[in-house]
């Protein structure tokens, strides 16, 4: 009976978490299909590098990426730049202000990207992990384990969701788009394709560059992502194991007191 | 400790003698470890030690985790960044924290209704339940604060939501919600109060702990006929019993590793499966989140808390009766409160004479019913308060509330049990009896 029990305790624990998740409104989300989903999906570091370059030359105007520190885009599991083209990036797009010189001077490595409120704009660095995408199976949100939890594939969405239809409210032009909830979002569309010209020769379709800028924003929410599924892969392997030897020994010390116990009934 | 008759320490050495005389520390570890332990316990007996882990995890994890916080309103989001992002396996430390939690909660919900299947509140062990139910109140308390910390916006308006609750209280409410809050709304006072809290309840969790073992050690454990242990000798008491050492250690461990590999898997490829996205966004007074929901785990208290509205017959009447102190939301707040409160009297409101479910065939259906009905709890509660919803959850808390106010009582009076066995020998022979394949039980093959 308590096996039936735990397994629908188990069942019903993942329905509720999901219901509270699930009250967002009737926005599409479109299914990408991103490289760092599942437990062992990883970054591509070139379109995290893309990402960057769509990020800097577009999405930079307005949104910043206030808790992300610049040196990280040298990170082996994250865009990877070399430790001079970081130093190089981060003189050549960034001022910060600095308390210590009473003025602005070009970032460094060791600055995190720059605040960004000037129109307003949401800070950009947990975007992804702040939105969730999807929540199936039948709001079960079990499909996180092989499609993370959706947010990369909101922001692609949001990027290439716009139907071209405007309207002004209150002093303020709205754009409809398919993807944000109540249908329209006061972001004019940022991104129409041929915005950016990538060296590696990618294609600058619409929905590329999307996924490109989206796979960066999952990244600068959660840059630990690969270290946390190689743990997370290896304590489950060591555990496994470990599993079985207790098992194995848990037999062999209750075999002999379950034995007298059948001799003494036969 | 006193209870079922078995071998005690002796020291041997001169210095095992030595340190005896003075801290007979070695005889009470040999005491605790060596306990007399049903022998038929089943794998339902495994959560306590399942318990015992989380909250080892969770003070390891959070008291490192302190070390890089920051308990300022302004400085406090980021400072969670800072740990995800800076301090060397931080991100690791804080998802196992976070998600701890809820192993915490998934255990110790199994670990209740264990109790309340095989009526391990029942005499003698009246008293390790109500402690165990003081134990559940501050784990609550504990994951509420916590929960509060990282100022994200459900941490925000979660706060001022559950906060919100005690300013329902008639006349002294206001007062009570402002010495709380350190304030007249959520702010800088209340972050570090919280935390400071946060930080302090462990602890006293972990003193309960040692008087919740110290009763059962004392009683003996109930087990799955809820037959005592016979213990008139020594040789009788070992034919029902074996020493925790290494009988249960062993199977407790290989359950907990099990366990570990789901909650390693979670951590590890979905850490923010059970949590909220509105959390990734800092906290705002000025943004109400669409949809304020509390963690999964209060879902069911949340749901009867929402249930009671102005519209219910039962709170006009008390209304009326109170002339106008208890309103629609007091109501709500003695509901969700009361709900606990009557699991801590259920030792008293069950009056039937036999302990374990297994042998109590019409009790056995009532209580599924109640497992549903909190599973329905939890649904419920993570929905919209609007019809159908509302109607749900008013009917399942009035459920909840008849299974242990007339249910539990009467059936203990109109139920006639089976026939249970006569020792824990005969129990544990009969299910691993030849004849049977070595896997049945006696009365209740369906378990």
């Amino acid at each position: 009976m308590f096996k039936t029990l735990t397994l629908s305790a188990v069942a019903a624990l993942a329905l509720s978490t999901v219901g509270a998740l699930a009250a967002g409104g009737e926005a599409h989300t479109e299914d990408f299909d991103f490289s760092f989903e599942g437990p062992f999906g990883t970054y591509d570091q070139m379109q995290l590098q893309r990402g960057l370059q769509v990020y800097t030359e577009v999405c930079a105007g307005c949104h910043g990426l206030r808790y992300v520190p610049l040196r990280t885009l040298a990170d082996a599991n994250g865009p990877g730049l070399p430790d001079d083209q970081v130093r190089a990036y981060a003189e050549q797009n960034f001022e910060v202000f600095d308390p210590e010189l009473d003025d602005f001077r070009p970032a460094k490595p060791t600055d995190n990207f720059p605040v960004n409120t000037s129109v307003g704009a949401p800070d950009l660095s947990l975007m992804a992990k702040a939105r969730a995408g999807f929540h199936g199976p039948y709001g079960l949100g079990i499909n996180q384990l092989f499609k993370g939890i959706g947010g990369a594939e909101y922001i692609a969405s949001l990027l290439t969701g716009y139907t071209g239809e405007e309207k002004e409210e209150a002093g303020t032009i709205l754009y409809e788009n398919t993807a944000f909830p109540g249908g329209w979002i006061s972001m004019a569309p940022p991104l129409y394709g041929d915005d950016v010209e990538y060296a590696d020769g990618h294609s600058t379709e619409l929905e590329e560059i999307a996924m490109d800028v989206s796979a960066f924003l999952m990244w600068t929410a959660e840059p630990k992502m690969m270290e946390r599924k190689q743990a997370g892969l290896a304590a489950v392997l060591f555990l496994t194991i470990f599993t079985v030897l207790l098992y194995l020994t848990n037999k062999r010390i209750w075999a002999p007191i379950k034995k007298k116990t059948k001799a003494k009934e036969a | 400790m006193s209870g079922i008759p078995h071998d005690h320490y002796e020291p041997k050495t001169s210095g095992e003698k030595w340190l005896e005389r003075r801290l007979p520390v070695i005889g009470l570890l040999y005491d605790t470890l060596m306990i007399p332990t049903p022998k038929n316990l089943n794998w339902m007996w495994i959560w306590g030690i399942v318990l015992v882990f989380c909250l080892v995890l969770q003070i390891v994890t959070g008291i490192v985790l302190a070390m890089h916080y920051t308990s300022h309103v302004d400085l406090a989001f980021a400072s969670v960044e800072h740990i995800m992002r800076n301090v060397n396996g931080g991100y690791m430390l804080r998802y196992l924290h976070s998600n701890g939690a809820s192993l915490f909660f998934v255990a110790v919900y199994l670990h209740i209704f264990r109790g309340l299947y095989y009526g391990s509140y029942k005499t003698p062990r009246e008293v390790t339940w109500i402690i165990g139910m003081l134990i559940y109140l501050a784990m609550m308390a504990t994951a509420f604060m916590g929960y509060v910390l990282p100022w994200g916006q459900m941490s925000f308006w979660g706060a001022t939501v559950i906060t919100g609750l005690f300013g329902a209280i008639p006349l002294v409410g206001e007062p009570i919600q402002t010495w709380l809050l350190g304030g007249p709304a959520v702010d800088n006072a209340t972050l570090n109060r919280f935390f400071s809290l946060h930080y302090l309840v462990p602890f006293i969790i972990a003193g309960l702990v040692i008087v919740h073992v110290w009763a059962f050690h004392s009683t003996g454990n109930n087990n799955p006929t809820g037959v005592e242990v016979r213990r008139s000798s020594k040789a009788e008491a070992e034919k029902d019993t074996l020493p925790f050492w290494p009988y249960f250690v062993m199977k407790d461990l290989f359950a907990l590793m099990l366990i570990l590999v789901i909650f390693f898997a979670i951590v590890g490829f979905m850490p923010n499966y059970l949590g909220h996205p509105d959390n990734y966004i800092e906290a705002n007074a000025l943004a109400t989140p669409a949809h304020i929901v509390p963690e999964w785990y209060f879902l069911p208290f949340y749901a009867i808390l929402r249930a009671f509205t102005a519209d219910v017959w039962v709170v006009q009447i008390a209304n009326f009766v109170s002339a106008g102190i208890i309103d629609a939301k007091f109501f709500g707040v003695l509901a969700m409160f009361g709900s606990i409160f009557v699991m801590v009297l259920v030792p008293w409101l069950d009056t039937s004479s036999v302990r374990s479910g297994r042998y109590r065939p019409m009790f056995k259906w009532w209580f599924a019913l109640l497992v549903i009905d909190f599973l329905v709890l939890m649904w419920a509660g993570a929905m919209p308060a609007e019809p159908p919803y509302s109607t749900i959850s008013l009917i399942a808390s009035a459920y909840w509330f008849a299974y242990f106010l007339v249910i539990l009582p009467i059936l203990g009076v109109i139920e006639k049990p089976l026939p249970q066995p006569a020792t824990i020998e005969e129990d544990f022979a009969a299910h691993y009896d030849p004849k049977t394949g070595g896997t049945k039980t006696v009365v209740n093959p369906a378990e």
